[in-house]
């Protein structure tokens, strides 16, 4: 009941594939959607908010419709990647007026959207005209839109777009915040480096399916054709390579760029860990071990490839 | 107050600060109002002896049926009702309304009573404004038992029914145009064609349009200009319904009409890359 569930979920646009197949449950958290361009996402998210209808099978939203709007949308809230706003409207006018459609009071509507805005921080901008703003100003204004009647499931397209480095960690930091209240946040994003610092889980998609889903750690464990990238920080790394490539686990090792340590790609990583921890034992002082490649980046560049595009 | 009613008001609010303060909705005042410009010289330069309350009457008769009817309130509608979802699309706003607990039946609704209280309020009022124009010349005894004695006041609110119900039926049509068709200036043609070519329809195709039960509205016939014209055709109407027949099946039709753009409006998706 507590999850967005894609129950064998296919768009397509006349004969041009949407997405496809999709099989998909998310669980509260915040999880992010990465992929190249054309890769369904917004469509996938189009459709968790019945902006369109599945050509086949069904999106339910912690147990409801988009059928049974008068339920549906005062649990979902969706900020679009479209740039259009109602004309002439202030910032203010425009979270209210959309508001007031979910029957409230009218002072509860000005109330919500004054809380809204400030959790965007555009308290000084809200009385101004929207055609004033810039672009980081209206994603924010969106995202005030998006939150005001405080649904469980916020789902953001692109919303850390034209965004300022300030903007942009506040608004990381508001995500974190609504992940931790137990609500679903779902974004799109193409700066995989934010997807780390944002994400409980990812979803990946390319060319309207979905490659890879989980928490990034879980998803990279399943890559079993890439060797996992171990990062060793030591005082000796020549001897440690020397010892290590007499180890049948180890695929690769190299003296990492700053000489400072060792960078080692083993295909089986559990050995592996037990091996270096008997060399320490044997002289190397070893001061870390860390995968250097269990980040959206690099889980990324696996599955999709590095050549296409993120957005 | 049902959430329904409040969520159709709260659209109302939203769309008719739209359509009345639009600068692109500005033609649509000049489509009301440009009979005022003429009526208005010939209440202030036309010479007053030669001028006759009958003859003015059928002036007047003439310009609602041939201007305002067929063009002002026809574009007019078009113009305001087309735009109501269509417009949205244009402007990527419409999916504002599609994120709301609001179902399409009620959107749709509350587009229709904005954009039907804009019409009525334009036009309705404009033909208040052209009546005072052309008749306000006349002596105030004549005008006097002209309107409380005479057909005046009937006249004169046929003619606000007629331009209310016209904004009824060609904005319940243009808004389904709005809903249904990417496109919706090309069905807006073959409207107008057919509303055009009515008089020259058998009787039963006739009836399938709104410029007919509007005509039967009309409280001054017009005179036949004689002869076998096409004009003939235009201006006579052979088979005129009662006033009463003609105000139900226009709203009969408008129902119809906004039944099936309602049901429409549940298949509308949005995909503004495709607009």
């Amino acid at each position: 009941m507590n999850e967005i569930l894609f129950d064998n979920v296919s768009k397509f646009y006349g004969e041009v594939l949407g997405v496809n197949k999709i099989q998909l449950s998310i669980p509260p958290g915040v999880t992010s959607l990465v992929g190249p361009n054309g890769s369904g996402k917004t469509t996938l998210m189009n459709l968790i908010a019945g902006l369109l209808r599945p050509t086949q099978g069904r999106v339910v939203v912690c147990g409801l419709q988009p059928s049974d709007p008068e339920k549906f949308f005062r649990t979902v809230g969706y900020a679009t990647q479209y740039d259009g706003f109602p004309r002439g409207l202030t910032g203010l006018q425009f979270v209210e007026c959309y508001l007031r459609l979910f029957g409230f009071s009218p002072a509860d509507t000005t109330h919500m959207a004054w809380e809204a805005i400030d959790r965007v921080g555009l308290r000084d901008a809200a009385p101004r005209k929207i055609a004033g703003y810039s672009k980081g100003m209206r994603q924010r204004i969106k995202l005030a839109q998006a939150i005001a009647h405080r649904p469980t499931v916020l789902v953001l397209d692109e919303p850390l777009n034209g965004l300022d480095p300030l903007a942009r960690a506040e608004t990381i930091a508001l995500f974190r915040e609504l992940g931790k209240e137990g609500s679903h946040v779902l974004i799109s994003s193409h700066i995989l480096h934010e997807v780390d610092l944002i994400s409980d889980q990812v979803v990946m998609m390319s060319q309207g399916y979905v490659v890879a889903e989980g928490q990034i750690r879980g998803v990279r464990d399943e890559i079993l054709d890439q060797p996992m990238q171990i990062l060793i920080r030591c005082d000796k790394p020549g001897y440690l390579a020397a010892r290590l490539f007499q180890q049948e686990e180890v695929v690769e090792a190299r003296i990492h760029a700053d000489g400072g340590g060792l960078l080692v790609r083993t295909r089986r990583a559990e050995s592996f860990y037990k091996l270096v921890n008997h060399i320490a034992l044997n002289g190397v002082q070893i001061e870390s071990i860390a995968p250097a490649d269990d980040d959206a980046q690099s889980v990324y560049e696996y599955l999709i490839g590095s050549g296409e595009s993120t957005k | 107050m049902t959430l329904w009613r409040r969520q159709i008001l709260a659209i109302m609010r939203i769309d008719l600060a739209k359509t009345f303060l639009s600068r692109r909705g500005l033609w649509i005042y000049f489509l009301a109002l440009a009979p005022v410009v003429p009526m208005m010289g010939h209440w202030m330069f036309g010479n007053k002896g030669d001028h006759q309350l009958g003859e003015d009457v059928q002036i007047f008769a003439g310009i609602f049926q041939f201007y305002y009817l067929r063009i002002a309130i026809f574009f007019g509608c078009v113009g305001i009702f087309m735009n109501l979802f269509r417009g949205e699309m244009l402007d990527k706003s419409l999916h504002y309304y599609l994120l709301a607990p609001v179902r399409r039946e009620v959107l749709l609704a509350g587009k229709f009573l904005s954009g039907l209280t804009a019409a009525i309020v334009i036009f309705c009022s404009s033909v208040v404004i052209q009546w005072i124009s052309l008749f306000a010349h006349f002596p105030p005894e004549l005008m006097r038992s002209f309107i409380f004695a005479g057909p005046g006041m009937s006249q004169l609110l046929s003619y606000i029914a007629a331009a209310a119900l016209a904004c009824i039926g060609y904005g319940s049509v243009f808004l389904w145009a709005g809903v249904r068709y990417r496109n919706p200036l090309i069905p807006a043609a073959i409207i107008l064609v057919w509303e055009g070519i009515n008089g020259i329809l058998p009787a039963l195709l006739k009836k399938l349009s709104i410029i007919y039960w509007l005509k039967s509205l009309c409280p001054v016939s017009l005179p036949s200009p004689g002869g076998n014209g096409i004009l003939n055709l235009l201006v006579v109407d052979i088979d005129p319904a009662p006033a009463a027949i003609a105000t139900i099946n226009l709203l009969l039709l408008a129902a119809f009409v906004l039944t099936w753009a309602a049901m429409r409006t549940r298949k509308i998706e949005i995909s503004y890359g495709a607009e």
